[in-house]
């Protein structure tokens, strides 16, 4: 009986999870001059996929006009594509480099460690307002501005929260293997790459997961710096659209059609690496 | 070709030497990157903001040092006061709402079941990009067409325009918060939970004590640490809330400034109305503020104890 309660509880919890993400879904597949008529049954009366071929840019602005839609220019498909490049070179970049310093102040001896990594931890606590506001000077002042460049340029090399992370990681990665490598000879440097990153690749992917998570979810920074039509990522392409759309009469089921697509990437990886990202998770909360 | 670096001369005598002389070329190369990334994009923005902070600039003209004015004005700025009222309303709420419904279904997760997909479900809305997010809840929030106003009349209750009435917008933004982070607060102490030896449950079990009272007899107490460090996090990132704010909000921050959180009116005196200096002085604020805050929490919650040990 108890049991049966608490089970109740999670499923609710479940449903309530999912069911706003169905009903996007649902949503994105009606017919937009229906939608006035037919929002509230569990399945659209006259499913389409039109909206997505609307905001991916495949339609005419005329035919999109004549199915509810404002008519605005969409091009969902760079968008998507700019949002694929700048998540994928800062998750391999930050991870590597992360990486090479966690591991450096887990394991290597040199003169300013545990001061460096102090600094590090301290700026753990900045909230990234702060340093974005000059970061963004920054990248105005070198004309960076609308560029793959400057748009990932702060979080290419490094996070602090990624170093942290890493060498909490690398500190309990076992001693006994690298001192037998370094028995036989290797060098420190090569012990890094060939026998450490080797064998510690399904965590280091687990944690680059979260970062990919993170910078796809992006929004404030690339609203800044990266405006313009040929840099634009999905989030913010998503807000645009929100904001070109008449305030009386959003055309939600093209902003729910181009959601769906903001969210299908992330969802692939939960569908795909499960259990690693919901490990990466858990693994945050013990380690911090 | 850096490998060459620290190659010992001999092999034998190679361990004992480098530990004394220590890895000191080689961390610089391994550190290279992240040193310049963090020299160029935290240390010189921090400094940089600092300096900010003491002028008065629009980004156009050349910024002019103004001493701590931008400080005094903060001071006397009622609409600083207000968004950080907001922001604190806000805090409150959303992280009372996600660390207690995650409190209670992690508990229930530990009780009942090991289950990763019940787990990775859960966890999904919190991997939904903020932006759509706010979309998402704009629509199902909408006051005619929206699915929980059907819900509402279906109750036979009256439709609410919720994230366009002064007094519903900031907890309607709470919850469309809450709904994306509960499952991952959840996650975050259910790993906690699982540290916690089993034995203690089995033991305290044969004594009859009942789920509630395990709940909170052996699981709260021991789960502490972790719950001061979950409950750091929350408040961490309750306090940067900007994308559901300026995406749901219409005004930016309204209606009435009833959900104009601190971190939407930095960006919009930096960015709307060109006040670089001013917008660096509460930002700098903000920090300072938020690491007070964090320090008095860990000590009141004495994080770095636990009562396992």
């Amino acid at each position: 009986m108890r049991r049966a309660l608490g089970w109740a509880c999670l499923i609710l919890a479940i449903v309530i999870s999912l069911f706003p993400l169905y009903w996007m879904i649902r949503t994105a597949m009606t017919p937009g001059r229906e939608l006035a008529g037919d929002n509230s049954g569990f399945f659209p009366q006259n499913p389409t996929l039109f909206n997505f071929e609307r905001v991916l840019g495949l339609v005419s602005p005329e035919e999109s006009r004549a199915a509810g839609g404002s008519g605005a220019e969409l091009n969902f498909f760079r968008y998507l594509g700019n949002s694929i490049v700048y998540t994928g070179l800062i998750t391999i970049f930050q991870t590597l480099f992360c990486g090479m310093a966690g591991y450096a102040f887990a394991r290597l001896q040199f003169f300013g460690r545990d001061v460096l990594f102090g600094l590090f931890v301290g700026a753990l606590m900045v909230p990234p307002i702060f340093t974005l506001l000059p970061n963004f000077v920054l990248v105005k002042e070198l004309g960076l501005l609308d560029s793959t460049a400057g748009l990932i340029a702060p979080s290419l090399l490094m996070t602090p929260f990624a170093v942290f992370f890493l060498r909490q990681f690398f500190l309990g990665f076992p001693r006994e293997v690298e001192q037998a490598a370094l028995i036989d000879g290797a060098t420190k440097w090569t012990i890094f790459w060939r026998v450490v990153l080797p064998m510690t690749k399904g965590p280091l992917f687990t944690l680059a997961l979260t970062t990919a998570v993170w910078t796809w979810n992006d929004y404030l920074w690339p609203l800044l710096v990266a405006p313009g039509e040929d840099t634009r990522v999905l989030t913010t392409a998503l807000g645009l659209f929100l904001k070109q759309s008449p305030n009386t009469h959003p055309d939600w089921t093209g902003l729910m059609a181009g959601s769906v697509l903001s969210v299908i990437p992330v969802l692939l990886l939960v569908a795909v690496f499960g259990r690693r990202l919901v490990d990466s998770i858990q693994f945050s909360g013990m380690k911090g | 070709m850096t490998s060459t670096l620290v190659r010992p001369a001999s092999v034998k005598h190679a361990a004992p030497r480098t530990r004394k002389r220590g890895d000191g070329r080689l961390a610089l190369v391994f550190l290279a990157p992240v040193l310049i990334g963090f020299g160029v994009f935290y240390l010189y923005p921090a400094v940089r903001g600092a300096w900010f902070s003491m002028t008065d600039w629009n980004m156009l003209s050349e910024p002019e040092f103004v001493g701590l004015d931008n400080y005094e004005r903060l001071v006397a700025d009622p609409l600083f006061w207000n968004a950080m009222k907001v922001t604190g309303f806000y805090v409150v709420m959303t992280v009372a709402v996600q660390v207690g419904l995650g409190l209670l279904l992690a508990a229930l997760l530990h009780r009942l079941t090991r289950s990763l997909v019940v787990r990775t479900l859960l966890v999904v809305p919190w991997l939904v990009p903020g932006v759509t997010t706010a979309l998402l809840w704009m629509w199902l929030l909408d006051a005619n067409l929206g699915f929980v106003n059907h819900l509402l009349v279906g109750v036979g209750l009256q439709n609410q325009g919720f994230l366009t009435s002064p007094d519903l917008a900031l907890p309607s933004i709470s919850l469309i918060n809450s709904w994306s982070g509960t499952g991952y607060t959840a996650l975050l102490l259910y790993a906690g939970m699982l540290l916690i030896p089993k034995q203690i449950y089995e033991a305290s079990a044969i004594d009859g004590a009942g789920e509630l009272r395990l709940f909170f007899k052996v699981t709260l107490p021991l789960l502490r640490p972790i719950l001061a460090f979950v409950l750091v996090i929350s408040l961490i990132s309750a306090v940067q809330l900007f994308d559901t704010v300026a995406v749901a909000t219409k005004p930016g921050g309204g209606p009435v400034n009833a959900t104009r959180v601190i971190y939407f009116y930095i960006y919009q005196r930096a960015f709307t109305n060109f006040q670089m200096g001013y917008a660096s002085a509460m930002a700098l604020t903000l920090v300072l503020v938020l690491g007070v805050l964090t320090f008095v929490q860990l000590r009141l919650l004495r994080a770095s104890t636990s009562d396992l040990s």
